[in-house]
């Protein structure tokens, strides 16, 4: 049945932050206690937001689950739903479903070392699964973490990517395809940094978020670094407006983003990743 | 047909819409000529159906002409099958509430269907129930207002004796004979009906007509106009399983082409049996209280289909086409464990530039496979 768990909960938002000129976070509250009790995600997931009159979104969840803290989800104003999100404040509600969708492989991480590569707002997608790994830090080997951007001022989170670089065996490369002021990082896309990260070809599961073509180039570099092409997931975006593989905006080929992904082990999509019109 | 079908004479066909009624369906629907064409409307009476009535159907183009004969059901369908009786068109899913103080609330939309008898139901149309219903029944998220409706339905199939040209259900196994899906199955013949029972609902309203078993010459002319049926349709989709054939043609010339000549109108998916795709959208009164959350048909030939905020995936007809038609006869092979397409040929009448999706999967197996 479509309910309990698809009707949306009345949410709260107990915090808003502003992280670039269109990129906000909300933290938010359910307000039932009994379903905020019982609420559960998995990193890689994520939520149906519904603006009130306005429609819904799916965003994908930031925080870690076993956190205490409140949900959060990173959103970019692009459409419709999202510029409304985007003028909501602290106090303010709004309609939430889910979890939904498959997340990241953790367990399959689990003892093995990771290398996260994100692009543009593809960091937030990964940064749940981060944060579990790090609260976790005996439980995985090296973590090797590549964001890039693309312009130096589109990069959210600068000081929480320094805070991880002086965890143990963290590796942090951050990248902007055109640099500014005050940007101590590489210059050039993601590849570029794939050069200087230490990825080790055993043992190692790679994660990737971001535009296809991005992740497009990035899979031969695994590759060709002994990467196991079955120890390589990636997470795909979609038009998505049920959640629940019912209204067939999100298939590429025969997948169901909201459904089958939006998390999918490498070669279960190989054929389709950046390929025109699908 | 089964050693248990029995005869209803012609003269005695209101019986059957007697023993529906007593049977608890409140509501009958059957094919009536209306607007030009042939829809699933409220009967009351057996000549409320089309007689003497048959469709001239060809690539872009749907006529109805008056014959002097008994029959009801000579004709091949119309632009409905079943999908708006259990996917409605445009509906409401749930509603919000807003108080004054901005608090929210949500209510799931209540639908309780009226038990409906359908009759004259094709056996393409059968075999697209039973897509649409692994779709939004059997899937991890059964779909509420869906089943409701399908659990209302009671089904008297008609096995085809007239396809229309534009018909390739011996193509794709889905007809023209009622062989599965059905509560009722029926045959139609000059002097009347031979009537066989698909399910324990159809067997009751069998025992309640008490009527006469079928002789064996009327069940052996029934058998010759399915054959002259099945052997009539000229239209084929090329092979059982297309999907490898059409992914290893992604980049095929031919796709051009098609998008050239199609016009994005959606015409097709409208009209297609299988076609699940849907929008959700919010109505807010204006009072600003309360806004109702709907579901809308959608169709892969529109942009929202794949607008993504920033860019639109499919942005010209070439892809959007080939999006159809790859998950149409393709990945529905991998989602639904079959091909989606049932032969009832309504995207070739409906087109208003007559494609054919028989004759575009034809010519791009011609094609030579990508390299």
């Amino acid at each position: 049945m479509r309910e309990p768990t698809d009707l949306p909960w009345e949410a709260r938002i107990t915090s808003r932050v502003q992280e670039t000129r269109d990129i906000f976070s909300l933290k938010l509250e359910l307000v039932d206690p009994g379903i905020r009790a019982a609420y559960r995600s998995y990193p890689g997931q994520y939520n149906m937001l519904y603006l009130f009159g306005v429609g819904e979104v799916p965003i994908s969840i930031v925080s870690d689950p076993d956190d205490d803290d409140p949900l959060e989800h990173t959103i970019r104003a692009v459409g419709r739903v999202t510029h409304g999100l985007e003028r909501l404040r602290v106090g303010d509600t709004l309609g939430l479903r889910g979890p939904y969708g498959r997340g990241w492989p953790l367990q399959a991480a689990q003892g093995r070392n990771v290398v996260v590569i994100s692009g543009g707002l593809g960091c937030a997608p990964v940064v749940s699964m981060i944060r579990y790994m790090l609260r976790r830090r005996d439980d995985y080997g090296q973590i090797t973490i590549l964001q890039g951007v693309k312009h130096s001022h589109d990069l959210i989170w600068r000081r929480q990517y320094q805070a991880w670089e002086k965890i143990r065996d963290v590796q942090v490369l951050l990248a902007a395809d055109q640099g500014g002021p005050q940007w101590p990082f590489s210059v050039g896309n993601v590849t570029v940094l794939m050069e200087r990260a230490n990825i080790p070809p055993e043992d190692t599961v790679a994660v990737l978020c971001g535009p296809e073509p991005m992740m497009k180039a990035a899979i031969p570099r695994l590759l060709a670094q002994g990467v196991d092409p079955f120890h390589i997931w990636l997470s795909i975006e979609r038009n998505m407006q049920c959640g629940i593989g019912h209204c067939g905006h999100c298939q590429v080929g025969p997948h169901f983003i909201c459904q089958d992904g939006p998390v999918f082990r490498y070669p279960d999509i190989a054929d389709w990743i950046d390929r025109e019109g699908f | 047909m089964d050693e248990h079908t029995v005869f209803l004479p012609r003269a005695e066909a209101n019986r059957l819409l007697e023993a529906l009624a007593g049977s608890g369906f409140g509501r009958i629907l059957g094919p009536v000529a209306r607007d030009g064409t042939l829809l699933f409307q409220p009967i009351k009476d057996w000549d409320d159906l089309p007689v003497g009535v048959r469709d001239v159907q060809q690539p872009g183009s749907y006529r109805l002409q008056q014959q002097d004969d008994p029959r009801c059901f000579a004709w091949a369908n119309g632009p409905q099958a079943l999908k708006p009786l259990t996917f409605t068109p445009r509906e409401i899913i749930w509603r919000a509430q807003r108080s004054p103080d901005g608090a929210l609330s949500f209510q799931a939309a209540q639908d309780d269907p009226e038990p409906t008898a359908v009759i004259g139901v094709r056996a393409c149309d059968l075999a697209a129930l039973d897509l649409q219903e692994r779709h939004f029944m059997h899937g991890r998220f059964p779909d509420p207002w869906f089943r409701k409706r399908r659990e209302a339905l009671f089904l008297v199939g008609v096995s085809c004796a007239h396809p229309a040209e534009t018909c390739f259900c011996a193509s794709t196994s889905d007809g023209p004979a009622i062989t599965r899906g059905h509560d009722l199955g029926m045959a139609e013949l000059d002097e009347g009906y031979l009537l066989w029972a698909g399910t324990q609902a159809g067997k009751t309203l069998l025992e309640r007509l008490d009527l006469d078993e079928a002789t064996a010459s009327q069940r052996r002319a029934v058998e010759r106009e399915i054959h002259q049926a099945t052997v009539t349709q000229k239209r084929t989709l090329p092979g059982r399983h297309l999907k490898q054939a059409l992914y290893e043609r992604l980049q095929a010339g031919h796709w051009a082409d098609v998008g050239e000549r199609c016009l994005s109108c959606g015409n097709c998916t409208a009209v297609c049996p299988t076609c699940f795709c849907h929008m959700e959208m919010d109505e807010p009164a204006l009072n600003g209280q309360s806004s109702e959350h709907l579901r809308q048909w959608s169709s892969c030939f529109n942009a929202e289909h794949s607008f993504m905020g920033h860019f639109i995936v499919r942005s010209d007809t070439r892809l959007r086409y080939r999006q159809w038609l790859t998950h149409k006869l393709g990945s529905w092979h991998e989602q639904y464990g079959r091909s989606g397409c049932v032969g009832c040929g309504r995207c070739i009448t409906w087109c208003p530039v007559g494609i054919d999706i028989t004759a575009e999967a034809h010519a791009l197996l011609q094609e030579t496979p990508d390299a």
